[in-house]
């Protein structure tokens, strides 16, 4: 049989070779152990050695073409095979992905842990005391009396005459100047209450303490670092003031107000310089040593924040309301 | 206070606008909490007679009036005010006026009688919410004069909300003085008068709490005119400082109380018997007040009484029996100054609270008791007529407050506030305001004027000047400390790290409210007794809370009813435990709760939304655990608890120590609370998980691991819990890993028992481990198993 009609056969069986079993078949067919060319390779032993030469290289030559048209053609099976799995394994990406939704923290939360993340950087440290609190850190350690008018407005809840709900965290400072010397740099946020409830009122709402006591503070330095913190909390450059105000615990005391972008200003703070009977009463030399205090209302900043109109809503604990705040 | 913006001008009339008034007050410490106009907005009301008026002939209550006007003609208007008569002088809103509310007035006609034009009331000017009748006016009033103008209504009402130590501004006097200053201008007061004495009618004063009334002024006035009435100038500056008429002498009264800001009181002269006492009440005794309940007076009561009876509570409210009436024709008059301490609290002991006793107990003048008294004495004269009897001053001088002197340091004020003014702008707004100084070393002595009770000390003073130069004119600084670190402990977990965890397992924080139902706490927690608020806001919120489940089971509630299927939620904060050795009687215990209910996971085409269950939650509370470095040392034990499901409910211990609970609810509970499927919650109290493993590194074996699992049966109340850790405890330090794969019951296991496949991962630091190795820590655990549980390996 000649060369030339055995490698056009294997091309042609090749290119019927419909898929690689088959491809593999023509592949024994002439190249195997004992396929066609295989079979004229061994034979060349029989050729005279003249001949042999020639012959073998023909055959070679036509073994590489043979090889080469069947690798071509495994390449394209293959090629074939892989693009038909391909197609066959398409998803459709857009459906939902398999997501355990995250929930959030709540939006006073939010606020108060911001509020530490200021402070904290400033040397602030973070306290918390009692919130069924007795009357002497509540009111009489903090400069008000028993009968003073302050104390009436508080509309605090008793559960008797010397323990009462905490109306405000400034507790927490007397608790603090108890057990510690200037310099004092603290924040105490929690929860304080007082007996009202109406549209702009809830009988719990939050509070954050502030508290710095050292050789030389003033009362532009109390300035200063909440002006810093509003425009830092807020981030934009609000309008701030400062109006004189009255609190038993502080002398100079003043009332915060940020213009709110309707134009009106609104109340976000107390603060003032803290009283020096305070600190006498808790054995801090108030001619060597001065210091200011604030506190905030937590969800007032967090309404102006986020745009909540409805106070109340941060107590009725809707999860349509909460997952807003991611 | 609430008073009227052209009184205040009467006496200090700054060029300023309103709008800058009321800014100027409140940037000086005077918050202003409202400002409203006087009346109604209207036009075209001028003052009118009736001249003549009848009865409407197809109306019973109507009447047909003509009406001057002062414009030529005499106009028809029908009246249905029942007051409405000849000759009276009323408003009369005109054809083209426009009343408040847009109503507009025209011609045309009531009952076929032409109506041209209506005569007003109060409450139809907006003067008033309600007016019997129509408004009358003096006889003196013109004809033709412009309503707005003969009133003066172009003027609005200013409420400020006053700190309590600005008692001296809770009268005009004081809010000029104020005003004074701020514009740096004189302020015109009142001519005080003295009353020439006609009668020498007097009664006897005897002071027997005299440190609480050092002084006490009164004065007979005698034949008033009973049917006199209050001047409508008078009138109209009472209701537009929020006060209402009600006749001459108390009028009068309240007039003296919002201009001088000093509270006085009229008696009945004739009902008084025998002379004044101050004093105590006295046990068992009682006293009707003029709002006509009688009340018990508690001891420690400072009263006005006579011989005979207590008449007032004093710088309270007057009593019933003795008080001003229609029909008195003598009456007492009372300028009094009783101690702030006397009055502070008492009004509000008895549920009170009047004009009186706030200003009292906030500080009245102690100096201002005689003029009080001659003003009134002179607005009564004017208006009541009568005879004035002699004042009677009964006084102890070493009880009135004594004159107090505050040393003010010109450099501390710099050290407070931290902005450095001239001597001299100290000194002139220290003078504006009333405060007398001498200079001295280091600044100033300063008399303190006797109506300031809020001044006691040099920070005080510190404060009036830098209210006065303006907080906003003081620099905003940066604080100057010391850099030194807080302290940061490694060794604890932070809250927002417990927190963060459960967010990212799908948890929604809230914060519910710490006092919760009753009704609901003593369901779930029957055996912990509750501190009870006795005075909540409702009944439903009551109770201190002893654990976060009533609040969390409330808002899953609330949020299964609003369409919610999965709910997940945590809180953080305190209960509230009795306990008689905890600072006030109170533990407050911080803790960490958290409750699932609904489904596993929100619909979806690739999930499974099967129910949640014990092992959910219990999953999501390792996680927490884990934060801690620690997990092994806590351990779950099955321990019943009221609020739980008695078979599915564990404690959690921490080395032996409970550290929290949980569980699934009591299905009892769920029904009775109202809750929707299967819930799950857990407490744990951080003080107790927050202690976290610091690591100690150790090197990683380079030797491979090894994996063997067995398959122990055991009976099926062996908990699996228990089979682990005690593994643990024999598998010594080549065992690594742990892991139970799977818990079957079923065929091929007896009933009630079941068994456990675990998974041993053994490894060794130093070595390849050996089969044998291998077979010796198994058979170990095996035979442990076999003696602690008598469990056999199964087949």
């Amino acid at each position: 049989m000649n060369l030339e009609a055995i490698i056009q056969q294997a091309e042609q069986s090749v290119a019927n070779a419909a898929d690689l079993n088959a491809l593999d078949e023509v592949r024994v067919q002439y190249l195997g152990k004992k396929g066609e060319i295989t079979e004229l390779l061994k034979s060349l032993g029989s050729l005279a050695p003249e001949e042999r030469k020639s012959a073998g290289q023909q055959i070679n030559v036509a073994k590489q073409a043979v090889m080469q048209s069947i690798n071509a053609r495994r390449e394209f099976l293959q090629q074939a095979q892989l693009r038909e799995k391909l197609a066959a394994e398409r998803i459709d990406v857009t459906a939902t992905g398999r997501l355990m939704p995250t929930g959030g923290q709540h939006p006073v939360t939010r606020t108060i842990e911001r509020i530490e993340s200021f402070f904290g950087e400033l040397g602030f440290q973070t306290k918390y005391g009692p919130e069924v609190e007795d009357t002497y850190h509540n009111f009489d350690a903090l400069n008000i009396p028993e009968h003073h008018p302050a104390r009436a407005d508080h509309d605090t809840f008793f559960f008797n005459p010397e323990l009462v709900l905490r109306t405000q965290t400034s507790s927490v400072q007397i608790r603090t100047m108890e057990n510690e010397q200037p310099p004092l740099r603290i924040i105490s946020p929690g929860r304080v209450y007082r007996n009202d409830y109406d549209q702009t009122h809830t009988p719990m709402f939050h509070q954050v303490e502030g508290l710095m006591v050292d050789e030389n503070i003033r009362f532009s330095d109390l300035k200063g670092i909440l002006n810093d913190f509003l425009t830092n909390f807020f981030e934009e450059d609000l309008e701030v003031r400062f109006r004189p105000s009255y609190f038993p615990f502080t002398e100079p005391s003043a009332e915060v107000d940020v213009r709110g972008k309707n134009g009106k200003w609104l109340e976000v703070l107390g603060c003032g310089m803290v009283h020096p009977k305070v600190l006498e009463g808790v054995g801090i030399d108030a001619e060597r040593y001065t210091g200011f205090a604030f506190g905030m209302g937590v969800e007032r900043l967090t309404m102006l924040r986020y745009g909540v109109t409805d106070l109340r809503a941060f107590f009725e604990n809707d999860l349509r309301f909460l997952k807003q705040f991611r | 206070m609430k008073f009227s913006e052209q009184w205040l001008r009467e006496w200090v009339n700054p060029a300023i606008s309103t709008e800058a008034l009321s800014e100027q007050l409140s940037m000086a410490g005077l918050e202003v909490d409202g400002v409203e106009p006087v009346a109604g907005e209207f036009t075209n009301v001028v003052v009118g007679q009736v001249v003549e008026c009848g009865q409407h002939p197809n109306a019973d209550k109507l009447q047909v009036t003509k009406v001057d006007t002062g414009d030529g003609e005499l106009h028809d208007i029908v009246c249905g005010a029942k007051n409405c008569r000849l000759g009276i002088k009323v408003f009369v809103a005109k054809v083209g006026a426009v009343l408040p509310g847009n109503f507009k007035i025209k011609k045309t006609k009531l009952r076929g009688e032409p109506s041209n034009g209506m005569l007003c009331s109060e409450s139809e000017l907006g003067l008033a919410d309600s007016s019997p009748g129509i408004m009358e006016l003096p006889e003196d009033a013109p004809v033709g004069q412009c309503a707005r103008e003969y009133l003066k209504l172009d003027d609005v009402s200013i409420d400020v909300d006053l700190t309590p130590n600005r008692s001296d501004c809770l009268g005009m006097l004081g809010l000029a003085r104020e005003v004074g200053v701020l514009n740096n201008m004189p302020v015109l007061q009142p001519e005080e008068k003295h009353i020439q004495p006609s009668i020498d009618d007097t009664l006897p004063i005897q002071l027997d709490a005299p440190e609480a009334c050092p002084r006490y002024l009164g004065r007979v006035i005698r034949d008033i005119n009973p049917t006199a009435t209050t001047p409508l100038w008078m009138m109209e500056k009472l209701r537009r400082s929020g006060v209402r008429a009600i006749d001459p002498v108390v009028d009068v009264t309240n007039y003296v109380l919002l201009e001088l800001g000093h509270p006085m009181h009229a008696f009945d002269l004739d009902q008084l018997e025998g002379g004044i006492v101050v004093r105590y009440s006295r046990p068992q005794e009682s006293l009707t007040l003029l709002d006509g309940n009688t009340v018990e007076l508690n001891e420690n009561t400072l009263l006005i009484a006579d011989e005979k009876k207590a008449v007032a509570m004093a710088g309270i409210f007057g009593g019933e029996g003795t008080g001003v009436t229609e029909s008195s024709h003598n009456i007492f008059l009372e300028s009094a100054f009783f101690a702030p301490t006397a009055i502070a609290g008492k009004a509000r002991s008895y549920g009170l609270h009047t004009d009186a006793s706030h200003r009292y107990e906030r500080g009245v003048d102690p100096q201002l008791q005689r003029r009080a008294m001659e003003r009134a004495t002179e607005l009564l004269l004017d208006i009541v007529g009568g005879e004035a009897g002699p004042v009677t001053e009964a006084v102890s001088g070493a009880h009135i407050p004594a004159d107090k002197t505050v040393e003010l340091r010109h450099a501390r004020i710099a050290h407070v506030l931290g902005v450095s003014l001239p001597e001299a702008r100290i000194e002139e707004i220290m003078q504006c305001l009333g405060f007398s100084l001498k200079a001295n070393e280091n600044g100033w002595s300063v008399l303190v004027p006797a109506y300031r009770f809020d001044i006691s000390i040099e920070e005080d003073l510190i404060e009036e000047v830098a209210r006065v130069y303006g907080y906003n004119n003081i620099p905003n600084t940066a604080p100057v400390a010391s850099l030194t670190m807080t302290r940061q402990q490694e060794a604890r977990v932070n809250i927002y790290a417990f927190s963060q965890t459960l967010i990212s397992r799908g948890f929604q924080e809230v914060i519910t409210y710490s006092f919760v139902d009753p009704k609901a706490q003593s369901r779930l927690h029957p055996s912990i007794p509750s501190i009870t608020l006795p005075h909540p806001i409702s009944a439903d919120m009551s109770v201190m809370r002893v654990s976060l489940f009533p609040g969390l089971i409330q808002t899953v509630v609330y949020n299964q009813k609003r369409q919610q299927p999965r709910v997940r939620l945590f809180e953080q904060g305190l209960r509230y435990i009795q306990d008689e050795n905890a600072e006030n009687g109170v533990r407050q215990e911080r803790v960490l709760s958290g409750i699932i209910a609904g489904t596993i996971n929100d619909e979806h085409w690739g999930m499974e939304a099967r129910p949640v269950d014990y092992f959910d939650l219990k999953g999501d509370v390792e996680a927490i655990l884990a934060k801690t470095n620690d997990l092994n040392s806590f351990e779950f034990v099955a321990e019943e608890h009221e609020s739980l499901h008695p078979g599915q409910s564990a404690s959690i211990y921490r080395n032996n120590e409970k550290v929290g609970l949980i569980g699934s609810v009591h299905p009892e509970h769920e029904r009775k609370l109202g809750l929707h499927g299967r819930t799950f919650v857990f407490e744990l109290d951080l003080d107790k998980i927050e202690q976290r493993q610091l690591p100690v590194s150790e090197s990683v074996s380079k030797f491979p691991a090894n994996r063997r699992d067995i398959a122990l049966i055991v009976d099926e109340n062996v908990a699996a819990g228990q089979v682990l850790s005690a593994i643990r405890k024999v598998g010594g330090n080549q065992l690594v890993d742990l892991k139970l794969f799977d818990i079957y019951t079923g065929q091929g296991i007896e009933p009630g028992q079941k068994s456990l496949a675990i998974a041993l991962t053994l490894q060794d630091k130093e070595r390849t481990l050996e089969e044998k190795d291998i077979n010796d820590v198994v058979d170990r655990v095996v035979e442990s198993m076999s003696e602690q549980f008598k469990a056999s390996l199964r087949d």
